[in-house]
């Protein structure tokens, strides 16, 4: 049945798991009903996908270096598309997007704006002339454009200090789903997620992580779907995303008859909500008023669009296509995918609020008196593990919308039994946060070792190294860099580690500049580039020191807090790679025909195959 | 002006006229948010539309046309070609 290479039966392969993959949920709703617990039910999910990925791993194992770096260069578009999704799509845009949506609405979407918004940036400015290059990593591009070993260390340093503060938090997320799923302990669960993303990495490099992240892709989007689409037709919408309209409206409605109330600070803590856990206090759909809300809203998208076009995991899965044109397609297939997702974490914020708060609806909880909330099952266990809390402000017995707490990653980990769905679906969205928090995690782990075997380890501390010996230290790195961060992980150091919107800030402060110039500025030069890396890393890094609640915590200025530090950050870095470039000499000739060379999209990669 | 350079030339003014779009569904609507919210679309309010669902879809479209656009000026410049041999 399968004639012809690999690559020639991509879409049957995949076509055949998919289709496995839904006898597999079948299967275990036929179980469900049989009577088999739901505990076990869970399990199997997990074990099943996790075993699948693992499998792929292995079957993609490889001893080639171009194999192993950019799978070959032998991607096609769509697989590329969506491998590029899952690997962007961490467990944050599956577990708590759709939360934070909930609690922050309008104001919180600047997010999915700026996560989507920032592909036209690659396709644009970067990934088609990135690819012409040739390169194997982000450093090596930056490396070979301005030449010497400077501006590729700095490059590197980046790119880890990015990629880092990235990892541990998708580490900790497998951790917490496997914990939850597989009924161990969380720093257990953290090895186990860290063994599977390894076995998923390890063996073939960037082949691997390419055909286990497409796996992913699928597990990941059909668990995020399955839900909303459930529960849409039993609120009577087939199509939810062009149906709720009413429901937004009528969200506004009960906002204005519960009332929108913001709680004291010293209230909470007297009431003893758990850390972590928020309340809607948010409109849904209004638009704050004020040219500062206007501000914080536009400058998050931009933080987020730029850093999105800087970050080293997302445009090095660009490297792998057979040529340019099919790059520039790539991300097209890349923002559709993730696209599905995203255009559907708003649908599934609405539902699930209006679930609990619609009193025309049996499971209204809001205005309802707390003795009678406190006796449902759902609620009763998620206070168990601390991720809801009921605190009676007002002492009236009745829960008020300022009284409901959740942790934001409830509102999809919990929707499917909030609407009493069977708990097959619930297995299922466990499977896809831990297939999102995998592919992320292998992705991120692979560009640190990758870079830092390449860039440090073959480029500049041994340049004579031989195949092997690269592909075993950058194995070797692998595993360093992933225990390294499981260990962070389970520590639960991760709340002192800060958001995943630093990661975006810290690449878009050191390398959203000299990438884009190195390829549309000719007249940008070596001490250009290493000042404006180093001098926006810096500046973008002082300031985030400076504002960031956990260190000096002094007023943000222009309303730039620690989310959005990158602005001040990528503005030096400009304004440095631009002052310093024309104040030294202009780049030789050779380096002025190569950045002629990558602006042709036809013909010979400037770096060769094997480099 | 040579082939390479009228190429150049095209590939830069399309790459302005996209991020210029690009532009407008980022930044330019969400600037007039509140007045924008007034308006309503399938029955959502407009602003609340476009960041949930409008403005993404928008960037899907516009990388689409890009790629292909960016093809055709490729090709009549005859850098069209399918493979690269590296």
């Amino acid at each position: 049945m399968f004639k012809g290479g690999f690559i020639q039966n991509l879409p049957k392969i995949y076509g055949l798991y998919t289709g496995g993959f839904i006898v597999f949920i079948g299967l275990m709703a036929i179980m469900e009903s049989a009577g088999v617990s739901a505990a076990s039910i869970g399990i199997m999910f997990v074990a099943f996908t996790v075993c699948i990925y693992a499998l792929i791993g292995y079957l993609s194992r490889t001893i080639q270096v171009d194999a192993y770096y950019v799978a070959g260069r032998q991607v096609p578009t769509v697989f590329n598309g969506m491998a590029t999704a899952a690997d962007w799509m961490s467990g944050a845009s599956f577990v708590a997007m759709a939360g934070g949506i909930y609690f922050g609405g309008y104001t919180y979407m600047a997010f999915l704006v700026g996560w989507t918004g920032g592909y036209v940036l690659v396709s644009t400015l970067l990934a088609p002339y990135l690819r012409k290059f040739g390169c194997y990593t982000v450093p090596d591009f930056i490396g070979t454009r301005y030449g010497g070993n400077l501006p590729r260390f700095a490059a590197t340093l980046v790119l880890v200090l990015a990629s880092f503060t990235y990892v541990t938090a998708q580490i900790n997320a497998t951790g917490t789903i496997a914990s939850r799923a597989l009924q161990i302990p969380f720093e257990l669960g953290v090895w186990v997620g860290l063994i599977s993303i390894l076995l998923c990495s390890m063996l073939g490099g960037m082949r691997a992580v390419t055909w286990t992240q497409v796996a992913q892709y699928i597990v990941l989007i059909i668990a995020y779907l399955i839900p909303i689409f459930w529960m849409g037709s039993k609120l009577g919408n087939v199509f939810p995303h062009f149906m709720l309209g009413d429901e937004v409206q009528r969200l506004a409605e009960l906002e204005a008859q519960f009332g929108l109330t913001k709680n004291a600070a010293a209230d909470i803590k007297s009431a003893g909500v758990p850390g972590g856990l928020k309340y809607i206090s948010n409109p849904h759909s209004a638009v704050p008023a004020g040219g500062m809300a206007v501000w914080k809203y536009l400058s998050l998208a931009i933080c987020m669009m730029v850093g999105t076009a800087s970050l080293p995991h997302i445009l090095m899965r660009y490297f792998t296509t057979p040529s340019v044109k099919s790059a520039r397609k790539s991300v097209a297939w890349s923002l559709f995918f993730i696209f599905l997702l995203y255009f559907s974490a708003p649908m599934l914020a609405t539902l699930s609020k209006l679930q609990i708060m619609d009193p025309n609806l049996p499971t209204a909880i809001i205005g309802k008196s707390i003795a009678e909330v406190e006796m449902i099952p759902w609620v009763q266990n998620w206070a168990a593990v601390k991720q809801v809390f009921i605190a009676d402000f007002n002492g009236d017995g009745i829960l008020q919308l300022n009284e409901w707490f959740m942790r934001g990653d409830v509102v999809v980990l919990a929707t499917p039994e909030v609407a009493g769905l069977p708990y097959v679906i619930s297995g299922l969205v466990a499977a896809g946060g831990m297939a999102a928090a995998m592919s992320t995690a292998d992705g991120l782990v692979l560009a640190i070792s990758n870079c830092l075997s390449h860039d440090i380890y073959y480029k500049i501390i041994d340049p004579k190294a031989d195949v092997r010996k690269r592909l075993i230290v950058a194995r070797v790195l692998l595993v360093v860099i992933g225990a390294l961060g499981a260990y962070i992980a389970s520590m639960r150091l991760t709340s002192i580690l800060g958001a995943v919107a630093w990661a975006f800030d810290f690449a878009m402060s050191g390398l959203f500049f000299p990438l884009v110039l190195g390829v549309w500025w000719k007249r940008a030069n070596t001490a250009g580039a290493v000042a404006g890396i180093l001098g926006g890393l810096a500046a973008g890094t002082a300031y985030l020191i400076y504002v960031g609640p956990k260190f000096m915590a002094q007023t943000p200025w222009l309303g730039i807090d620690h989310l959005r530090f990158g602005i001040v950050g990528s503005i030096v870095s400009l304004v440095l790679i631009v002052v310093v470039s024309l104040m030294t000499k202009e780049p030789n000739a050779a380096t002025q025909k190569m950045v002629d060379d990558v602006r042709v999209p036809s013909g010979r990669a400037i770096l060769g195959k094997q480099h | 002006m040579s082939n390479k350079d009228a190429h150049w030339q095209k590939t830069k003014n399309h790459m302005i006229v996209t991020l210029a779009i690009w532009f407008f569904f980022s930044i330019v609507i969400f600037m007039f948010g509140s007045a924008v919210n007034q308006a309503s679309f399938l029955g959502y309010p407009l602003a609340y539309y476009m960041s949930a669902q409008g403005s993404l879809a928008a960037f899907v479209v516009l990388i689409f046309w890009f790629a292909n656009k960016q093809e055709k000026i490729d090709d009549e410049h005859g850098y069209g070609g399918e493979r690269e041999d590296d």
